[in-house]
This record gives C-alpha cells, structure tokens and sequence, in this order.
C-alpha cells in the first residue's frame, strides 16, 4: 500500500509537471499579450505529431525531441505573425472565437495530413526500463526521465524570465506595455517571441507525453481546459501561481483517481461506490477550484501587477 | 435610421415566414430532410438565443452554455429510462435541474470577471460533461436511447415530424419574446448597465450581482429547454451533446448573428449551421475552411449579419460585408 502511494504520487508529479508546462505558456501570453489562446491545445498536439513522425522517419528519439521542439517554435511563432498578432488589444471574446476558429483548423489539418487513426510512439529500449527508487518500489524509467526534464525545463524557464535580458523585458511588458514601446523596445518581435516560447513549452509537454499516450487528434483539449483550472487556481499571470496550483492539481486528480474509489466504499454500499466513483473522481479538481474561487477568486497568487 | 429598421424588418419577417411555411415546402417538394435539419437549427438557434441573453445583453462570455443542453437532455433521458414518459414530468424536471445548475455555476462564475469567467464556466461544463461520461448506469461515454418522446397525454404528437418542428418553433418565437421583453423591460437596462459599468450601477444602488445572477438563470433554464428539445428530436442524449466545442458553436451562432439583437441568434444559427452543411458538401475537411473563416468574421466583420443589415441599410457594404455575404449563403 505504502509502495502504491509513493508511486502515485510520483505520477502525481508527472501529471503536474506537464500541466505546468501548458500553464506556464499560456500565463505567459496572457500575462504579456493579454490573449487568451484556446488554440495551446493544438499546439501541444502537433508537438506530439512532430515527434511520433520525426521518430518514424529517423528511428531516433533522441533526434526526435529537439527538431519537434523546433517545429513546433517555428509553427507558434507563423500563427503568431499570421494570426494572433491581429487579436492583440481586442475583447477577449475576440480571441475565444478566433482561436476557436484555430482549433479547428489545425484539427482538420492533422486529420489530412496524419488521417484520423492517430498514431503511437514507442521508446527506444534503454528508455523502455524501469529503476528501483526504493526497495520494491520499481518505476518505470521514461517516467522518471519526464519528471527530471520538465523541472529542468522549468528551472530554465525560471532563468530566462528572472536572470536574462530577454526575461527582464517580458516582466517589463507585463506590467507597462506602452512604456516598453515609448523605450525604443521592439514589441512586436518581443510577443512574437513569447509566443513561440509558449507554443514550444506546449510542444514539449506534448512530444514528453507522446510516447505514454497515443497521438491522436483533439488531445490537447481536454488537457488544456484542465491548464485553464490550473491557471485560475494559481492565479492569471503569475508563473509561480502557475507552478503551486499545476503540482496541487496533478497531485489531487492522480490521488484522487486512485484512493477515492475504496474511501468512497468506507461509506457507501460496493456498487453504489463502483458507479459512483469514476464520475466523483474525475469531478475533484473542479470541485477544488470552485473551492479556490469561493475562498479566493483571483486565485492563490494573483500577479500584482494587476 | 428609419430605413435601418425596414430592412432588418424584411429580413426578419421573411426568415420567420420561410421557417413557418417551410414543412408545407419540403411536402411539396419531397425534401422532407429539410424539415429535420431546420428542427435542429431551430433548436440549437433557442439556445443561442439563450446566451444571447446572458452574452449579447449581459456581456458574460459563458463558454459552458453547452451543458444546460446536456443537463436538460439527461433529464428527459434518464427519467425515460426510469419508465416516466410523460412531458408533465419530464419536461418542468429538466427545467428545474437546468435552473438550479445555473444558480450554483452563477454563484461561483459570477464572483468572478473577464477571462477567469470564461475558463471556469468552461472548466464546470467539462466538469458535467465528465459527470455524464462517469454515469454507467445511464450509458456512460456511450449515451443513452430515448425510446419514447415525451407524452402529453395524447394531446400533443411529438412522434411527428411536422408537429415536432412547429412545437420547436412556437418555443422559439416565445423565447425571442420573452427576451426582447426582458431587455426591454428595467431588469434588462440594470443587465446592460452592468455590462457597460457595473461599478457605477452598484453605486447608485444596484445590487448587479443579483440582478446578473438571475439573468444567468434565466438563460440556463432556457436552454435547459432547447436540451430537452434536442433529447426529443435525436432520441438520444450522450455527453457528446455537452462537449465544450458545442458550447464554442453557441457563442460563434451569437456572434455571427450579431450580439444583443433580438433575431440575431437565429440569424447566426441558420448561417452557421446552412454553411456547415454547405461545406461538408464541398470536402470532408469542411472545417479547414470554416476555422479560418470565423477568424476573418472576428477580424473583420465582428457585428455580424445584424451589423451588415445595418450596414445593407446605409448602403455602403464595406469589403469584409461582401465576405460575409458569401460565407452566409455558403
């Protein structure tokens, strides 16, 4: 049983770590550009695709995860100059319905150039291994690898915003866009990078998950509207927000998942406990959240800046 | 202005009288396919009008208004599994679960502004729409078959097709009433003072967030309605029915048509819903082309057809109305 914790908490932090990944690019855009990209989804599906289909072509995983981090840059960074730079300064009801609009578009085009059938990713065999954390506690290794990428990847995240030049502007343009401009600052280039930067943060989350999953077509959905409860937990702009809430939610949902169902049977009856878990269950992190908003409805960690 | 209206008027009163002479032509022509489609814009078109309520008036951009459809669907589902049939029940049942949902997602949304509001009512739509997929007893991620509509004791026939559309449509035409009434009415200028300046209309003596929560009721139970509506008319309920991209054809229905326009709901569900048929006819991707399409409508023609009536009326057709224009008529 003990064992049997230790190693959902472990996914727990996984699922965490990714929702972080989504978090954090979405929180970023909106924290700068002040857009809502519905269309982050989309993004970390074709990081996914990239990958499973780089992998296909070269037989490498390991050439595989950098050139579809890439792409998907590339591919945030077109949708950017084509697209979203348009929506800047608008009603958020503009961005909803034109990213909308994106989603279905880059669904159908998946669906043409992949076909519908969705496509899997298998691991190289020294990944495709397990490690023994603890005695008897085996975990599989590509798991381990997720977990240590993606706080790798946020600690470099951290780096850029805090220590670098390119960092210092992007907390300069969340808080005073208009003083940025008066500066003699390229902003245009600036959100075109930002959003790339979100747009391979999502990749990435979708290329690490690709190989557990399969790829298909819509699955960055689901998992982004889990984001956007992240985001409202933490608290709209803020990363650490953003990071806080994305281990929080990851942590509760995994648990959840898991434990609820035999707690549920300590009070109800074997089947009424069998069918009522899965949908109580998978209701835990919005009940969370609602209990967030009621307690605190800007969130844990609101961006001061706003 | 005056020319304004007349146009918007024939517009109006041509649409409304194509709708209801159009079972007479599709049993005159034999297209009786056209009877059942336009059934479902007319239904998807009183839940548009619904949000066009809370959207349009109230300026709150609820992107979970799919499942008070689903809510209202489930209802007449599940009460039919159950062996109770009849419409006396089924349908003031629907209603109250649709009502009393929309008060507790009001409760906590409305605590709540601008982009937070749109991600948590999405957040709780999903939220009911992994509620349905968890239900096993009721089909699960499957559905569920209604075997039997509603019964009004004989009364009514929804088993026919024709009835069934004008039943449809008189709820319709009702619902379009009651919320040009609405808007119309001090409830309705408190809802779009708010929209406009909520803190002012608090300072001089508004409690909005009663007034806001109420409208938002309203029209969760309104489109609890048009759910039990779609349930009848599919025979089927399953979560698919509350998917959030349902919730996104809403709110693009309302937009297209035109925001805080009485028939404007209609108009976009009849645009929206023509056009998709018009371009599943052209190529299976048929939403390569609508994606863009709605980006290029919020980019350039964002008041709609309403605002190209307008537009119609003062006869200067800018060139994104033209675009319009031929998107509409797919």
């Amino acid at each position: 049983m003990f064992i049997y914790f230790i190693e959902q908490c472990l996914n727990g932090v996984q699922l965490g770590m990714l929702l972080f990944l989504l978090a954090a690019g979405l929180t970023l855009i909106f924290g700068i550009m002040d857009l809502v990209n519905l269309a982050h989804g989309s993004l970390y599906m074709l990081g996914a695709y990239f990958a499973a289909t780089i992998a296909g072509w070269t037989d490498s995983f390991l050439l595989a995860v950098p050139l579809a981090l890439l792409a998907t840059l590339v591919v945030g960074m077109a949708v950017e100059v084509i697209a979203m730079r348009r929506l800047y300064g608008r009603d958020h009801l503009d961005h909803v319905l034109g990213t909308f609009g994106l989603i279905l578009f880059f669904n159908e085009l998946t669906r043409l150039i992949w076909g519908p059938a969705g496509m899997t990713l298998s691991l190289p065999i020294w990944l495709n291994d397990a490690v023994e954390l603890l005695p008897g506690l085996y975990y599989p290794l590509y798991r381990m690898v997720i977990i240590v990428a993606t706080i790798l990847v946020a600690i470099f995240l951290y780096a850029v915003v805090m220590r670098t030049r390119i960092g210092m502007l992007i907390r300069a343009g969340a808080s005073n866009r208009e003083m940025m401009g008066a500066l003699g600052i390229n902003i245009k280039l600036l959100y075109t990078f930002v959003f790339g930067l979100g747009a391979a943060l999502a990749g990435f989350a979708g290329l690490m998950q690709a190989p557990i999953l399969t790829v298909q077509i819509g699955m960055g959905e689901n998992i982004l509207i889990v984001a956007f409860v992240v985001i409202v937990i933490g608290g709209i702009g803020s990363i650490r927000g953003a990071f806080i809430a994305a281990l929080f939610v990851g942590m509760v949902d995994t648990i959840g998942r898991a434990f609820f169902p035999d707690l549920l049977r300590l009070i109800l009856s074997r089947e009424a406990a069998a069918s009522a878990a899965p949908a109580l269950s998978s209701m835990l992190i919005y009940i969370l959240m609602a209990a967030v908003l009621v307690l605190r409805p800007e969130g844990l960690f609101p961006a001061s800046s706003r | 202005m005056s020319a304004a209206v007349t146009v918007r008027t024939v517009v109006v009163a041509g649409v409304l009288a194509f709708l209801f002479l159009l079972p007479a032509y599709a049993a005159f022509t034999g297209h009786t396919f056209l009877v059942t489609l336009f059934t479902r814009i007319v239904i998807l078109a009183l839940a548009a009008t619904s949000l066009n309520l809370i959207l349009g008036y109230g300026g709150m951009v609820s992107f979970g208004h799919a499942a008070y459809l689903g809510i209202g669907g489930y209802a007449v589902g599940i009460l039919a599994a159950e062996g109770i049939t009849s419409g006396f029940v089924q349908w003031p049942v629907a209603l109250a679960a649709s009502a009393v949902t929309s008060l507790l997602i009001g409760l906590l949304c409305l605590r709540t502004r601008g982009v937070y509001f749109i991600m948590i009512t999405l957040a709780f739509a999903q939220m009911i729409y992994y509620l349905a997929v968890g239900l096993a007893r009721y089909g699960g991620d499957d559905g569920l078959t209604i075997y039997r509509r509603s019964q009004f004791a004989g009364l009514i026939n929804l088993g026919n097709k024709t009835v069934f559309y004008y039943v449809c449509l008189v709820l319709l035409v009702g619902s379009i009433w009651l919320v040009w009434r609405l808007t119309n009415s001090r409830f309705g200028l408190v809802i779009q003072g708010a929209r406009s300046n909520d803190r002012r209309m608090r300072s001089i003596g508004f409690p909005t967030f009663r007034y806001r929560l109420a409208c938002f009721v309203i029209a969760g139970t309104l489109c609890g309605l048009a759910g039990v509506l779609l349930a009848n008319h599919t025979d089927f309920v399953s979560p698919a029915a509350m998917h959030w991209t349902r919730s996104g054809d809403l709110i693009v229905m309302v937009v297209l048509g035109g925001m805080a326009s009485p028939f404007g709901s209609l108009m976009g569900a009849i645009a929206l819903l023509v056009l998709e048929e018009a371009l599943s006819g052209i190529t299976e991707y048929w939403q390569i082309i609508l994606g863009p399409l709605l980006l290029l409508v919020v980019l350039f023609a964002r008041r709609g057809i309403d605002g190209l009536l307008d537009m119609a009326a003062s006869g200067r057709p800018s060139a994104a109305a033209k675009l319009e224009v031929k998107g509409g008529h797919g």
